[in-house]
């Protein structure tokens, strides 16, 4: 059962066919929007405002955990550039401007150019993709994202041998409450080996839920990396650069003792801030008192992907390479 | 009849206890957003900043205002800022961390930040416990002696901020700013003295 079914409260039996579906989801729409008046429009910022359309395609990438909440995961996030407050992002979403959109592409590759959000778009399927998304600051969430793999986008523009890491930017927009005050030093930067970019878990998320990419949660397209803490996993990609040397990355940049290149996730390599050993995961609908007396949980190597990663530091020393 | 200003500390006591309420409602109404440990400890947190640096703007805003009603509300506001501090440290150690003993030795050990925040609340929880007029009158100069490290309290507890904060340091450079004030002020006034 799709999640949005499970927000909407609707149940697959109910469903007689998909148009019928989409009829009804039209006319919960127009009575929302006609019962808020005008100020439905602009950014991407609630829990019915758009679905994307075309099939998602269902894959093995998934998980038995319990979802994270919609809501939970569109109100409690990190976007530095629309806030520093967790509630921030939702706050100051539809500040981000996402139309038009296009990304550059430029360095070691045979394809470089500025590309249209479309032109992106238009080769690949949509997947589903339900991931562990695992904060640097100790907490967690399950998400469905929706997307393709990033190695299918990047292969499109064929990089040259000279090609050893993927250097990805956000947009700066210079009227967002972030960008303003220089909290960091913009445009957010990160970046992966190319053989890391490359696995099949790295994905390019234009959506989530089912729905398009909320503006919080890096409109309109984003990258996510499931076995690293949350940060490595860029928002609103305008920039996607191929080259030899390892990139410069935001938070390593900002405070270089606590944050490296690599950034997986390890429970046994404490930070100084947060001991990594545990996490609170965040669900999203056991709020009230029963949610301060959810123990944590323990923390995964590789965020739980090891099987399918380890290959990828097979010899490296991960205490020093973090 | 009703003394002039006896209204005065029952009114700063209700309003010291109003946030505490305010959380303790917004809490039942699962109000406090996506992750409400996190959410209490912070506000916990800061309203404990908040009360000590009240507590030690006392003093000169006695000679400020050459009034005396200040210093009358100093130990209260003190207490206040131990009571938040306590919550704080309760959140932290029961429902964060679900009293896991070695989880917070670890954290004390390895964390700076962690370290410098129990500095400031051993020094508050000596000077609750020591605050009372029968132990003031026993203990005669040395009370004053100890209750000095209240200054050393509330730079532990900045420090304790500016050093958890990830990326923005405005807030606790604000609270930086203003300890500084009430410092430089103390100085001046040793100084003429």
């Amino acid at each position: 059962m799709r999640d949005w079914m499970k927000l909407a409260g609707i149940s697959p039996d109910e469903i007689t066919d998909k148009a019928v579906f989409e009829k009804r989801r039209q006319l919960m729409r127009a009575s929302v929007a006609a019962g808020v008046g005008g100020f439905i429009g602009g950014g991407v910022t609630s829990a019915s405002a758009a679905p994307l359309s075309g099939d998602i395609i269902k894959t093995d990438w998934t998980t038995d955990e319990e979802h994270t909440s919609f809501d939970a995961a569109t109100s409690y996030n990190n976007f530095y550039e629309l806030g520093t407050a967790k509630e921030d992002p939702k706050r100051h979403a539809r500040r981000l401007k996402t139309e038009p959109w296009s990304v550059r592409v430029e360095g070691a590759c045979e394809k470089p150019g500025t590309y249209t959000l479309e032109d992106i778009l238009k080769p690949h399927a949509i997947e589903e993709r339900v991931y562990r998304l695992r904060c640097v600051e100790a907490w967690s969430m399950v998400i469905p994202w929706n997307g393709f793999a990033l190695a299918d986008l990047l292969k499109r523009f064929e990089p040259t041998s000279a090609a050893k890491y993927v250097a990805f930017e956000t947009v700066v927009q210079d009227d967002l409450p972030g960008v303003r005050r220089n909290v960091l030093d913009w445009p957010y930067r990160e970046g992966l080996r190319i053989d890391e970019a490359m696995h099949p878990l790295s994905f390019m998320a234009i959506g989530m839920y089912g729905e398009h990419m909320p503006n919080q949660n890096g409109a309109p397209i984003r990258l996510v990396v499931p076995w690293k803490y949350g940060y490595k996993s860029i928002k609103s990609v305008v920039t996607i650069r191929f080259q030899e040397e390892t990139p410069e990355t935001s938070w390593n940049l900002s405070q270089p003792s606590e944050y490296g290149f690599f950034s997986n996730v390890n429970p046994d390599r404490s930070h100084p801030r947060w001991s990594q050993a545990k996490e609170r995961r965040l669900a999203g609908d056991s709020g009230g008192l029963s949610a301060l007396f959810t123990p944590k949980i323990d923390t995964r190597f590789m965020n739980g992907y090891a099987e399918e990663v380890a290959g990828l530091y097979a010899g490296m020393d991960l205490q020093k390479f973090h | 009849m009703w003394q002039r200003g006896v209204w005065l500390k029952p009114a700063v006591f209700l309003a010291s206890l109003a946030p505490a309420a305010a959380l303790a409602y917004m809490l039942l109404g699962g109000r406090l957003g996506v992750n409400p440990i996190e959410r209490l400890t912070d506000e916990t947190g800061e309203l404990a900043l908040r009360f000590l640096i009240l507590s030690l703007a006392a003093s000169p805003l006695r000679y400020v205002l050459s009034r005396t009603w200040p210093l009358k509300l100093r130990r209260m506001l003190g207490l206040f800022a131990f009571f938040y501090a306590l919550l704080h440290v309760l959140i932290w150690s029961v429902l964060d961390l679900q009293v896991d003993i070695a989880a917070m030795w670890d954290d004390l050990l390895r964390r700076p930040y962690i370290f410098a925040g129990f500095i400031a609340f051993a020094i508050l929880s000596c000077l609750a416990a020591t605050s009372t007029r029968g132990i003031a009158r026993r203990m005669k100069h040395r009370w004053t002696i100890l209750h000095r490290w209240v200054y050393i309290a509330a730079a532990a507890a900045i420090v304790h901020y500016v050093w958890l904060v990830k990326g923005d340091r405005l807030e606790p450079f604000v609270y930086l700013a203003a300890l500084a004030l009430l410092y430089l002020y103390r100085f001046k006034r040793l100084l003429s003295a």
